[in-house]
């Protein structure tokens, strides 16, 4: 290990798990608490978006727009026009889903510091189905000039994740996954908006993760090891700025990079990661992901195993990818 | 609180004509740009800059300002023209309009222009924009001495966004708020009510919970009444449809949503100026009228 404080039994049946969602709700919390500009908005999901902790400590700056998420993101602009630092919440597939012309002409080009925050992001979702797995939004977000674009791996990191954008004043995306997922991190590990962080050492290969799938690098590393492939876990909470000098040292060590999303890996961080190596260190990518489809309903569980991205899959798409 | 003492109504009509000759002045230079919807608006501009807003062009951010956001973005040059005479920058630069490099751009950037408030251009997103800062303003600053004012076009009303604003403002007893809308009954494509009828705007926006006036967006003394009233209702916004003639002032653009996204030609421009009794180009005559 590189030094990074991991969670006890993190390769354990003991991994402790829990919505990264709810991080936010903790977060927004800590966030209203530090700075009484911190404003929430949110599109008729203050539950299942996890702000009503917020609603409950701060009635007077908590502001229901109802289902109009066009609304929602404009309103907060104009919010943060009057000093505000809001938070705007709904299921990424509507907040940027709906919305994105908004959010790039009233809070971007406004240079305003709003802050989308989509839940219920990626196949995690599980039993809505399709309409419901936002799968695009870190490409919508990323291709934002001056965007913050946040996928915390899992609830604490999301707290700090939530406090961070929070007091940085640039436009901010912040995605969130429904159920529950494994905490990996402690609230002693670093968090900080652009850096990555090394999880696990290694020579042969460097997995870069974003999101929950970080979780499910390190599993993936596990299994490789025990058949002598020592794998690089880089997770990467901030998918821009994305921290490319961690990324690149490690690809310039490797040689070998394997990205990892619940998400399109067309523009998303996969995206991203190969526009960064052809540029400045090119090295042979894998990019696992969901690959131009939709999803489809399943337990979440279900789901990463199907778009083999569970610990187990990945590592077999590695096995491959290593031995050609 | 006023910064600026209001001018009297005669005045603010000759403005109101002002700008207009700066706005047919501008397009021409910029060879592209919307001019039938900036000419019927010059009154309502002339209005709310010379006659009812509190703001202080030499302090652009004072704090006792009233906020003015343009929705309808397009309409930029009436808007630029307004901020030029009213000192937020220099009358001169109006010709940059849509130049590469201009602080005056294609459609309103705030963090280009002083004195702009909000970035517009994409339909709808002014009112939600406006109910926003008013709705800090109402129930986080309680501060009742601000206004938020907001000019629409009628054609944005096709967009949705529009509709979830008023609902927003409503459910909030936006009293600060005053929506203004051009209701010019043009949009690009033809008329409002073939395009996508509008119908009974009135009783829309009352139903909404608004509070409705309806005025002669020419008549100066009608505006600034109209903004009066509005200022004194408390626990609703209001609206204000505003009826004005498209390319109003320009005879052969009135009435005609051809006009609607086009500029005069130069030839145009100086036939219409010298028809005025006006120089052929330039702001020639507003620089002399400065050294005055």
């Amino acid at each position: 290990m590189a030094g990074y404080p991991l969670a006890e039994g993190v390769l354990t049946d003991q991994v402790a798990a829990e919505p990264i969602r709810v991080g936010f709700g903790r977060g927004l919390l800590e966030a209203g608490r530090r700075d009484e500009r911190v404003v929430a908005l949110c599109a008729d999901l203050t539950d299942s978006t996890q702000m009503s902790r917020f609603l409950d400590a701060f009635p007077d700056r908590f502001v229901e727009v109802g289902i109009a998420e066009q609304n929602l993101v404009t309103v907060a602009a104009g919010m943060a026009r009057a000093g505000m630092i809001p938070f705007t919440s709904s299921y990424a597939a509507f907040s940027p889903g709906r919305n994105w012309e908004q959010i790039k002409t009233s809070a971007c080009l406004n240079e305003l510091p709003v802050k989308v925050v989509g839940s219920h992001a990626g196949l995690i979702t599980g039993k809505d189905g399709a309409t419901h797995q936002m799968l695009e939004d870190i490409a919508l977000m990323r291709v934002l000039p001056g965007m913050v674009v946040v996928c915390p791996g899992d609830s604490i990191e999301a707290e700090k994740a939530t406090v961070a954008i929070a007091a940085n004043d640039a436009p901010s995306y912040l995605r969130l996954a429904r159920d529950a997922t494994p905490v990996f991190t402690t609230p002693d590990s670093p968090f900080e908006l652009g850096r990555a962080y090394v999880l696990r050492e290694g020579s042969d290969v460097t997995l870069a993760g974003t999101g929950a799938l970080s979780y499910e690098l390190l599993v993936c590393a596990d299994l490789l090891a025990r058949e002598g492939i020592e794998a690089e876990v880089i997770h990467m909470p901030t998918v821009k700025p994305l921290d490319e000098e961690t990324l690149l040292a490690s690809a310039t060590r490797t040689g070998a990079v394997v990205t990892a999303e619940e998400a399109q890996v067309a523009g998303g961080f996969g995206g991203a990661v190969a526009e960064l190596l052809s540029a400045c260190q090119p090295s042979r990518l894998l990019r696992l992901g969901v690959e131009d489809r939709y999803g489809e309903s399943g337990d979440p569980r279900e789901l990463l195993e199907a778009f083999g991205l569970t610990g187990a899959g990945m590592a077999q798409r590695v096995r491959q990818f290593l031995s050609r | 609180m006023s910064r600026r003492e209001p001018l009297p109504p005669g005045e603010i009509q000759a403005m109101a004509e002002t700008l207009r000759a700066s706005v047919m002045h501008m397009l021409a230079e910029a060879r592209s740009g919307h001019s039938a919807g900036p000419l019927g608006m010059a009154e309502i501009l002339a209005s709310l800059y010379f006659g009812c807003m509190k703001h202080d062009p030499d302090d652009p951010a004072w704090e006792g300002r009233d906020v003015f956001m343009l929705s309808n973005g397009h309409t930029a040059p009436i808007l630029y023209a307004a901020l030029a005479h009213a000192g937020y920058f220099p009358v001169e630069e109006l010709t940059s309009l849509r130049q590469f490099g201009s602080r005056l751009q294609g459609h309103p950037e705030r963090v280009s222009l002083p004195g702009l408030e909000s970035t517009s251009g994409p339909l709808g997103e002014g009112l939600s924009q406006a109910a926003g800062y008013a709705y800090v303003l109402k129930k986080l600053h309680r501060n009742p001495h601000r206004f938020v004012y907001v000019v629409m076009g009628d054609g944005e009303l096709n967009e949705g966004n529009v509709w979830e604003a008023a609902m927003f403002a409503a459910k909030n007893g936006l009293g600060q708020l005053i929506g203004i809308v051009d209701r010019n009954y043009i949009q690009i494509d033809g008329a409002t009510e073939s395009v996508m009828p509008l119908g009974d705007l009135r009783a829309k926006w009352e139903a909404f919970g608004w509070h409705v006036l309806e005025v002669n967006g020419h008549s100066v003394t009608a505006l600034l009444d109209a903004v009066q009233t509005a200022q004194a209702v408390v626990d609703r916004p209001t609206m204000i449809l505003a009826h004005t003639i498209p390319g109003k002032g320009v005879d052969f653009m009135e009435y005609d949503f051809r006009w609607h996204g086009k500029p005069p030609s130069p030839a145009e421009r100086d036939a219409w100026r010298s028809a005025q009794g006006l120089e052929p180009a330039g702001f020639d005559h507003v620089a002399a009228e400065k050294e005055q």
